[in-house]
């Protein structure tokens, strides 16, 4: 009787295994890390254009294969802070978009800026309850010199894992705004800082189109 | 006899302070920054330095020096500074590091050519990144006010008294034949910008505010530095309480494409784990 119930117990875990994995299988943090920067690099190391600086096609690059990944509005509330509240939806939305085409402007270019640097990740472990991961890898340069971190933050959005955050070298491409946005908040608002952040995106644009 | 030069600096170091001075009104408030408007002009004043000579050079370096021979360089300037980067771990109590670091020196001053071959990295033993100014972060020296040297640009006040021990263990300093000193520490500047160089037109594309982008960069590099790589996260402890209110005060055509997965039900938090905060 006892072996009958251990059975049925260990068979009830099974099928709770195996009805949960088809959905918490959605690729662990570190596996979705690798798979993307690998296709992604791959891609770059093929493309001349993007090797001579071709800011337009990194980014479509970065559209379709990395942006799926990143939780946009999670990072402009990370970068905003302590005033996200004080923004109503329809200036949160905005807020979101702008620093949208800032950040992806900003790994655009520097995907053109990656010569063979070669990446190596870190060993990763996590807990199955853990809802925040840091994926940590290893940029070796290849002029010398000391290789740089390079670390990703995840956050389980539902049952998909989101980046909400990279840091290279410590410096973090969402939090390092956070001073200077709160400046700009405390000086003109935040549609001050919606103004600024769409002047720095438009001004970007013309630059980047007289340059090709 | 007066020569003029001297009255000409004086000049150049009085414009430049009372710049300073007046601009010290126009400072945001950040309690980081203190000084701002001292900094500010110390930034300009360097970024015109910079633009008009350091990087041009930079610039020609970079596209003159074939690869192999610019890797030699940096290679043989690393291996001079691992030396303190050694000692520099051991006062830190991180022994097995700063040995590692001594070794490396060993390993690459002979069978690396005086350097120029990083053979240690290639062994295993990791190249490291220290300091005195990291050295008493690690004593629980905080980080003082940030402040922009002229020509040597960003520190904080810790790290400028680090700096200035840097500077006196440096052993190119104690080369005794100046116009050698004086060359290689020239090569080291421009060998060092020109590293830079790919660096900077990301922050450029980056920056919203390049003066305040570079400062906050700074200091969480440095933050970082001193804990290898480890530094706790820094919590902005009011933001982190916050449960985004965008998914369901948001009409569906506004939420971003990323969050409608997470919008079926599935209540997501984001209080943080880490609880340090800054320093």
């Amino acid at each position: 009787m006892k072996f009958l119930r251990v059975l049925v117990a260990n068979l009830s875990i099974g099928v709770v295994v195996a009805i949960s994995t088809p959905l918490m299988a959605q690729e662990s943090p570190d596996v979705l890390v690798k798979n993307v920067t690998n296709e992604v690099l791959e891609i770059v190391r093929k493309d001349k254009d993007i090797q001579s600086g071709s800011v337009k096609k990194a980014t479509d690059l970065v559209e379709v294969k990395v942006l799926p990944h990143f939780d946009f509005t999670r990072m402009t509330q990370l970068a905003v802070a302590r005033n996200w509240k004080q923004a109503n939806p329809a200036q949160q939305k905005i807020l979101t978009d702008e620093f949208r085409t800032l950040l992806v402007r900003t790994y655009s270019k520097a995907l053109t800026e990656y010569k063979n640097q070669t990446m190596t990740f870190k060993p990763f472990s996590m807990k199955p309850s853990d809802t925040t991961v840091v994926v940590k890898t290893l940029i070796k340069q290849s002029g010398g010199g000391q290789p740089i971190d390079m670390n990703y933050e995840l956050e389980k959005s539902g049952e998909a894992w989101k980046v909400v955050d990279i840091q290279v070298g410590g410096v973090s491409l969402v939090t390092t705004y956070r001073d200077s946005f709160a400046t700009e908040i405390a000086s003109s608002g935040i549609d001050g800082l919606i103004k600024l952040l769409q002047t720095k995106n438009k001004t970007g644009e013309v630059a980047s189109t007289v340059k090709k | 006899m007066k020569t003029r030069l001297p009255a000409t600096f004086k000049r150049l170091v009085c414009s430049t302070l009372m710049v300073g001075v007046l601009g010290g009104c126009a400072t945001s408030g950040n309690p980081k920054d203190p000084i701002e408007g001292f900094n500010r002009a110390m930034y300009a004043f360097n970024e015109g330095l910079d633009t008009a000579v350091i990087k041009p050079v930079a610039q020609g370096y970079d596209a003159v020096l074939p690869m192999p021979i610019r890797t030699g360089v940096t290679n043989f300037f690393g291996n001079i500074a691992d030396v303190f980067i050694g000692v520099n771990n051991i006062l830190q109590g991180k022994i097995p590091d700063g040995v590692s670091d001594l070794g490396r020196v060993l390993i690459n001053s002979t069978v690396g050519l005086l350097g120029v071959i990083d053979w240690a990295s290639d062994m295993g033993l990791e190249k490291h990144n220290e300091d005195f100014g990291q050295t008493f972060g690690r004593w629980g020296v905080g980080d003082g006010a940030y402040v922009v040297l002229p020509l040597f640009g960003s520190r904080t006040a810790r790290d400028t008294v680090g700096f200035v021990l840097d500077t006196q263990a440096d052993p190119l300093t104690r080369v005794k034949r100046v116009a050698t000193r004086n060359s290689l520490l020239a090569l080291r500047i421009v060998n060092g910008r020109a590293d830079l160089l790919p660096a900077e037109k990301v922050v450029e594309e980056a920056a919203i505010d390049k003066y305040s982008y570079l400062r906050d960069a700074y200091l969480q590099r440095r933050r970082n530095l001193i804990h290898d790589g480890n530094a706790p996260r820094e919590v902005d402890a009011e933001a982190d309480q916050v449960d985004v209110p965008v998914k369901a005060e948001l009409p569906i055509e506004a939420v971003t494409p990323e969050l409608r997965s997470d919008a079926n039900g599935n209540s997501v938090t984001f209080a943080r784990s880490g609880t340090d905060t800054a320093h």
